[in-house]
């Protein structure tokens, strides 16, 4: 198999990704896991883009890291748990947890690499964007899942700010 | 379409995993929550990487459509997820979840 | 060579002579995108050199006052004085603050002002990377301008700089998403998201068109690049400036920097997406090696619309700030949404009429839609004019 420049390019994006999920889980100071989490988010953007498809790179960057992440860390600075003195980070699960999860990997790992995956090649379609927007309400495709999770995202809406409220 | 794809689904099992250790042994919420969302972007990484090597022949857009029901979900759930951390930390003053035991027998 | 072509034929004939030193074509492409990376850097940098005299000579004038002219004739390098007096002091770091932390937060600020330019077109060829998502990436691109923010305040280890950082947050957040409807409206009119496509569709420059959204876009873009009147939350005389409190010397000078590229990049942005970009009557046609002139042009008129605007309103009040985004905004670029979806749809029979007959109908709709947007606002604030609780604060004065 030649090297060629997507190898390259993967393996640096998806070393990115990984590095980002490992700070994540193995850091303690909370803020610099939520900081893990944004570097992790945007090597998936960058490998949605190596895989061709950049409007869900951009939406990736949009919502995860202009949104969730923002979310995530506007609570770890509301709730000032790192502040205090028994601040303890990992519960007794953690050695089982280690285990569960390098088993997992581990059968994971065996079972992608010994099955032999059908693939097609192609090209991605031109007009893709186009597709997607015409996919997503055209009535024989997918308008169902979108208004049902439009509906979800509604309730969302109303239920955290209910959540939330002060009383 | 250089890369194989096994690749791609290897680097998605090993963010999955990570995020699973990431639930399974943290005690702060909110690093439970930042856990789940990386086995929500695994999860996508596994859509996208089948929706090119394959149905992008058959010019279905199934995967990507399912990708983004998939942000759309995860964003509200990491929505509702924090407004519930944020009503237990009023109540309890904590967000740790071995302190949130009330229910325990 | 042509020599209308300028630009593009530069680009060709250096991509021959580096070929022609035997590299692999990939080297060859590489080379030139990174030549093309620094031409862009450049550019933007410039914008600072360019526009902070700029700014602070138009505000003085309307100010009746001379503004810095000590710096060559007129105070026109201003900035590099600004320059020197920055990179000269002492860079402090608070002891308990996370270093990591407070050093990573003025780079996060640039990287995101520079990443706009990358789309931007400045010719009919002339463009960094023509992505087929192009607007889309420049919203996902501010995504990461309200996170530089989030660090910079926390790393600060001071109080009033995290809540100086909670409240920018807020009101980059509110203004976000007017700007994206707006966006929106334009995206449709074109029916592309890529910024060479949407100048390429402006027979007749959107501003005219949808003036909804123009107006719109450019309040939103100015309160994403934190200007007054919106930016309460980072002047000098208010919060003290903000988040950025804890950071001197150099680090200071990233966000400054950041901030003018940032309005640059904006204001080519409004040109390109509302003002019809390097479109100009025709001229581009002709000397196609004049259009990263035309749209110089049209961003220092938008730029210049910017600076009239600081000097002349007062500042908002934070609660004010973010209501007249959502209260107001919010409803108006739905609305606008609406219409332009309407108005697009409407079936002409001649073709080549078609952009004519939608434009003026869109006008149309729009102006109703600016009159009784204006009726109503008359109608509140004559309402609150009137009410009990002024009264009563107006006859205790009396």
């Amino acid at each position: 198999m030649t090297l060629s420049v997507s190898h390259v390019i993967f393996v640096v994006l998806s070393a990115t990704a990984l590095v980002g999920a490992l700070g994540v889980v193995l850091s303690r100071n909370l803020f610099r896991a939520a900081l893990f989490l944004v570097l992790s988010f945007v090597g998936v953007a960058g490998l949605y883009i190596l895989l061709e498809v950049e409007i869900l790179a951009m939406i990736q960057l949009l919502i995860y890291v202009g949104a969730i992440a923002i979310l995530i860390i506007f609570v770890i600075m509301v709730s000032r748990q790192l502040m205090s003195p028994q601040y303890r980070a990992w519960n007794q699960q953690r050695p089982g947890g280690a285990v569960v999860a390098v088993v997992l990997f581990a059968v994971l790992a065996f079972v992608l690499l010994s099955v032999t995956w059908p693939t097609a090649e192609a090209a991605v379609p031109q007009d893709a964007i186009a597709r997607l927007g015409r996919a997503l309400v055209a009535p024989d495709q997918f308008v169902l899942p979108f208004e049902v999770a439009s509906v979800l995202l509604l309730v969302a809406l109303v239920g955290a700010v209910v959540i939330a409220r002060e009383k | 379409m250089q890369v194989p794809l096994s690749w791609y689904l290897i680097v998605a099992a090993a963010l999955f995993c990570i995020g699973l250790y990431g639930v399974l042994s943290r005690r702060n919420a909110i690093a439970i929550l930042m856990g789940v969302e990386l086995m929500l972007n695994a999860v996508n990484v596994n859509l996208l990487a089948f929706w090119r090597y394959g149905e992008v022949a058959r010019g279905t857009l199934a995967g990507q459509v399912f990708a983004i029901i998939v942000i759309t979900v995860a964003a509200a759930e990491a929505a509702v997820g924090l407004a519930l951390v944020i009503a237990v930390y009023r109540a309890r003053r904590t967000v740790d979840v071995e302190e949130v035991e009330l229910m325990k027998l | 060579m042509d020599i209308l072509n300028f630009w593009v034929e530069l680009g060709r004939v250096v991509g021959e002579w580096m070929a022609s030193w035997g590299l692999p074509p990939w080297a060859v492409n590489l080379i030139a995108d990174f030549i093309g990376v620094l031409i862009l850097v450049v550019f933007g940098v410039m914008a600072v050199i360019i526009f902070t005299p700029m700014e602070r000579k138009v505000i003085a004038r309307m100010q009746d006052r001379p503004g810095p002219n000590r710096v060559w004739p007129y105070g026109l390098l201003q900035a590099l004085a600004d320059a020197i007096k920055m990179l000269t002091k002492e860079d402090i770091i608070p002891s308990k603050a996370d270093r990591a932390l407070h050093m990573l937060a003025p780079i996060l600020v640039v990287i995101p002002a520079l990443l706009i330019y990358a789309v931007l077109p400045w010719g009919p060829r002339l463009i960094g990377q023509d992505l087929n998502v192009g607007v889309l990436y420049v919203v996902a691109i501010g995504a990461i301008h309200i996170l530089a923010v989030v660090i910079a305040g926390w790393g600060s280890d001071n109080k009033y700089a995290l809540l100086s950082a909670f409240r920018t947050v807020n009101q980059l957040l509110a203004y976000e998403v007017p700007m994206v409807l707006s966006i929106l409206a334009v995206v449709l009119l074109a029916r592309t998201m890529s910024t060479q496509g949407i100048v390429e569709a402006q027979s007749v420059p959107y501003l005219i068109v949808t003036p909804i959204a123009g107006l719109i876009y450019l309040v939103c873009a100015m309160a994403e690049a934190n200007r007054s009147p919106v930016d309460l939350l980072e002047a000098d005389s208010e919060m003290v400036a903000g988040y950025m409190v804890e950071y001197s010397g150099m680090k200071f000078a990233m966000f400054f920097i950041a901030e003018y590229v940032n309005m640059f990049a904006v204001a080519i942005l409004v040109s390109t997406l509302f003002l019809g970009g390097w479109k100009f009557f025709g001229l581009e046609d002709v000397a196609p090696v004049l259009a990263p002139l035309i749209v110089f042009g049209k961003s220092v008129l938008v730029i210049f619309c910017m600076l009239w605007f600081r000097a002349t309103f007062p500042r908002l009040r934070f609660d004010h700030l973010v209501g007249f985004s959502w209260k107001f905004l919010v409803p108006l670029s739905l609305i606008n949404l609406l219409l332009v979806a309407l108005v697009v749809k409407i079936p002409v029979a001649d073709s080549r009429l078609a952009p004519w007959v939608q434009g003026g109908a869109m006008l149309l709709a729009s102006l109703v839609v600016m009159a009784a947007t204006a009726l109503l606002l008359n109608r509140a604030a004559r309402r609150l004019k009137d009410a009990p609780a002024l009264k009563r604060i107006v006859a205790v004065e009396r």
